[in-house]
């Protein structure tokens, strides 16, 4: 460490430079240049002008100077019928009306049928990020809350899609969304994630998120049965630039539909902005237009919230409360909200988390619109909120607030299994088809990859092969179950079969559908009816458990185990032998150390992981180098520190003792001071190294020699010793408060040490 | 035709009337078996909606307040009798510039008017038609 006292600026200011936080940037609040959450230059006020059954003008702009846009919202969202009514409300009562919990959510979507999107706008922009939140969690559609994955590597390897995707399909996500590093791959990205969704369950729509009219030929040919990348913006020359118009993105939309393929929209806030055709309008007002767009042209849904434009939004201020205003948007406008929370808007995990948690707790009906189910390295649509790093936070964060995420932890060893039967399907269906050869190799080298940094499998230029094979020989969806079932992949085969025949009946294209259990569950079926507390929805039981289930949790018995294996070491270590009652010393060079009552008798190492054997002989090394003797007393009465070091010292003939419980907390006391007012105190036990407990004997001795010695100090560097310690410390410190006995008089304790 | 139009209550029709569900050549939902595929039996087109199952959905929808999406359901139920090629290649045309004029666009309407009987999408292209041509979208642009 470096002392220079020569700087000219606080020194926590680098502390700061250095956290990821900085790495972000920041914009200021531009009006003009389109930099704004909600204040747009050329933002209009609201209003209607009705005549003869016909709209005249829309928030300021007469019809005759309508662009693509307003024309199309004007002709297909606006509800003339009920514009005249909603529009006469004014927007502050609206606001109220979206957070009381007694308007129901159904006259709400049937008002903003007759709302322009500057109205839609002017109203939501008026709630706190509370108030948005809590709105949100009221209107949207779907009761049940749902999630969807991105499956992706970064070498478009179709063993590894199809591993990931049985894995994304185990953890509980209602969709999962593929794309490409390579545009050509997506025919073998497709059927990859097609045959790897198919194992485990049924159920888990599949889309692969690729140029317009390929999407669709690759959804025509039945691998995937969802889409969301119909984008649509907000000014008519980012909707040009865009290479669509609300006719040709309609057109899609209903194409979708005839095939018998869910799909929603896309927009998110500052799309247009990175295009560069903002108007000087703000974020929230481009968003009302591109959500009333959506309603217009009959999507049943929406991806939204900032989506590829969060980290743009996100630079402004107010921008991530932006984010939720125009999902409240898409909700209160009937959407299916597939909410964002994908492309990283920030380098800080705690922004990121805060962002996300809103949608966590309210619910969403995909609370992410890709949730990296990989890797950061190997998601293709670039690194999302949550990625495969952070997803054990994700289901703890759920156990945290007993909130459905929509996911379930998935334990080790039927993750690897569930991983090598969608390898062993894809590789025998990709053989069959004459598409490619696999190796065992690469099989396995795929079956226990983290990511494609450690596998041994197909290369990109090999996938592009694969792909336009697939493409030319016109390779469908029942050439996919027929060749499974062949592979005696029975099972999948019917799992693959029972996800296409849905498209027959169309039930899963109304909105906020999704398959739980092999049935649909729509907004239809499992309408969102929150009117306050006890309604809406609530865990069962049995999800409650599921969410409680993460890995590696402790409980009495792994203590137990856990000491058990201790103390075979500790028995050829040290024995004890109890010698009856222990009487106060008259040895004024004496420091008497109290153990508790599992201290080697239950209980054999500290926090830290020191055998009690080696504190034990630590404590009397340092004693005796510090010129007194040590006498050991094993205390019945109480497991408290502060009561051990008190009692120990008022049995020394010194007045000075030590107290250590069995976990390796320690004081050094004197008997005539208070019990919680001691001369030093060791409460990290799980930092505290044996050549602290010497040091701790040594300064004792030095008490009793009426020297002031300079107090042990255990370094910390800031350890969260609670989170890592706290749940082992309750239960074993439990152990110990029950051994105790009121009264019990303390015994002498003679010991040896044994040699190895 | 049925006389009274579905509602809520008939959600999800796979469940609620497995019989009348079909794919487009008539096999039912339960005929479409694994047995039939490897049988050759069924084809990727008894895999697919109909217009019926299609319009019913659409009355569903409206049932339910959700006009717009019950009206795209109407759209799509035309556009199901038009094979995947003339529905890419009309949703290329919709596309800026790829029409150089009014004219390619109305062609279009035509064709599937008297074609398919796609009334609705007929005017839904005209509609964009009239729209394009006021915004100046009949250029080129590559």
């Amino acid at each position: 460490m470096s002392n220079s006292y020569q700087s000219n600026r606080w020194k926590r200011v680098d502390d700061w430079d250095d956290r990821p936080l900085r790495l972000d940037n920041f914009a200021v609040e531009d009006p003009d240049n389109g930099f704004s959450a909600f204040n747009g230059k050329a933002d209009p006020k609201p209003s209607i002008g009705l005549k003869g059954g016909k709209i005249t003008s829309m928030d300021g702009v007469m019809i005759e100077d309508f662009d693509l846009i307003d024309t199309f919202i004007a002709k297909y969202h606006m509800d003339i019928d009920i514009a005249k009514e909603a529009m006469a409300i004014p927007s502050s009562k609206l606001a109220r009306m979206l957070v009381d919990m007694n308007v129901p959510r159904k006259e709400l979507t049937r008002l903003a049928q007759g709302l322009t999107p500057a109205k839609l706008a002017e109203t939501v922009a008026q709630l706190s990020a509370m108030e948005i939140a809590f709105a949100y969690s009221k209107m949207r559609a779907r009761q049940t809350p749902g999630n969807q994955a991105h499956v992706t590597n970064a070498k478009d390897d179709p063993l590894q899609l199809a591993a990931d995707a049985a894995i994304a399909v185990a953890l509980g996500f209602d969709e999962i969304e593929t794309t490409m590093r390579v545009a050509r791959n997506s025919w073998s990205n497709a059927l990859a994630c097609c045959v790897g969704s198919s194992v485990g369950k049924s159920g888990t729509l599949f889309q692969c998120s690729s140029e317009e009219a390929e999407e669709l030929e690759i959804g025509m040919a039945g691998f995937t049965s969802y889409a969301e990348t119909v984008s649509v913006y907000g000014t008519e020359s980012a909707f040009i630039d865009g290479d669509d118009t609300p006719w040709s993105k309609a057109w899609l939309t209903a194409a979708y539909a005839s095939r018998g393929i869910k799909m929603r929209c896309t927009s998110g806030a500052a799309a247009e902005l990175l295009m560069g055709f903002h108007e000087a309008k703000s974020l929230l007002y481009l968003e009302a237009r591109c959500l009333c767009l959506q309603r217009g042209m009959g999507s049943q849904g929406t991806q939204n919230g900032g989506i590829d434009g969060a980290p743009l939004a996100g630079s402004m201020p107010g921008g991530v409360r932006e984010i939720m205003a125009e999902n409240l948007i898409a909700v209160w406008l009937d959407l299916e909200c597939a909410s964002g929370n994908d492309a990283r808007h920030s380098e800080s995990d705690m922004r990121v988390a805060a962002k996300v948690l809103p949608y966590l707790i309210g619910g969403s009906d995909l609370i992410c619109s890709g949730f990296g189910s990989i890797l950061k390295y190997d998601n293709s649509f670039n690194p999302s909120s949550f990625n495969g790093e952070e997803l054990e936070e994700f289901l703890v964060l759920q156990r945290d607030f007993e909130v459905d995420g929509g996911l379930t932890t998935v334990e080790d060893s039927k993750a690897l299994s569930l991983r090598k039967k969608a390898i062993d399907a894809l590789a025998y269906v990709l053989h069959d088809l004459g598409l490619a050869s696999t190796t065992d190799e690469m099989k396995r080298s795929v079956a226990v990859a983290s990511g494609s940094n450690d596998t041994e499998s197909f290369k990109p230029r090999d996938v592009t092969l694969i792909s336009e094979k697939i493409k030319t020989d016109g390779v469908n969806v029942l050439d996919l179950i027929k060749s499974l079932h062949k592979g005696g992949f029975n099972q999948e085969a019917e799992n693959l079969l029972f996800l296409v025949k849905l498209r027959v009946s169309g039930d899963y294209l109304q909105t906020s559908a999704i398959i739980r259990d092999s049935r649909v569950v729509s907004a239809i079926n499992d309408p969102n009816d929150y009117t306050g507390p006890g309604t809406g929805y609530r865990p069962s039981e049995q999800r409650k458990e599921e969410l409680a289930a993460i890995r590696d949790v402790l409980d009495r018995d792994e203590v137990l185990r856990t000491e058990a294996l201790g103390e075979m070491a500790e028995m050829k270590a040290i024995s004890y032998k109890l010698l009856g009652k222990a009487e106060t010393g008259i040895d004024p060079c004496e420091v008497v150390v109290g153990i508790s009552p599992a201290f080697g008798s239950k209980i054999f190492k500290t926090l830290a992981g020191h055998k009690l054997s080696s504190v034990l002989k630590a404590l009397q090394t340092g004693i005796i180098k510090g010129g007194a003797v040590m006498r050991l007393v094993k205390f019945w009465h109480t497991a408290d520190t502060s009561f051990l070091g008190l009692s120990a010292a008022r049995l020394s003939g010194s007045g000075i003792g030590i107290g250590i419980q069995a976990k390796g907390t320690a004081v050094i006391h004197h008997r005539s001071r208070l019990p919680h007012n001691n001369l030093e105190l060791f409460s990290n036990a799980p930092i505290t190294k044996i050549s602290h407990y010497e040091k701790m004997g040594y300064n004792a001795a030095r008490y009793c020699l009426k020297e002031l010695p300079d107090p042990v100090v255990v370094p910390t560097r800031g350890e969260a010793l609670g989170a890592r310690f706290h749940a082992r410390v309750a239960l074993i410190y439990a152990i110990e408060t029950s051994m105790t006995k009121d009264n019990a008089s303390p015994e002498l304790l003679d010991f040896a040490f044994l040699k190895a | 035709m049925r006389e009274k139009k579905l509602n809520q209550q008939d959600f999800p029709i796979a469940e609620t009337r497995p019989s009348e569900v079909k794919g487009k050549r008539g096999m039912a939902l339960s005929e479409l078996t694994i047995e039939a595929i490897l049988e050759g039996t069924v084809g990727l087109d008894d895999l697919q909606i109909t217009s019926e199952a299609l319009l019913q959905q659409a009355e569903i929808a409206k049932s339910v307040g959700r006009k717009t999406l019950s009206e795209n359901f109407e759209r799509a139920a035309e556009m199901n009798n038009l094979p995947n090629s003339e529905v890419m290649e009309i949703y290329e045309l919709l596309r800026p510039g790829r029409a150089e004029s009014m004219s390619t666009l109305l062609g279009a309407a035509k064709k599937i008017r008297n074609k398919y009987q796609a009334e609705r999408l007929a005017k839904f292209i005209e509609e964009a038609a009239e729209f394009y041509d006021k915004r100046g979208l009949f250029k080129k642009r590559y």
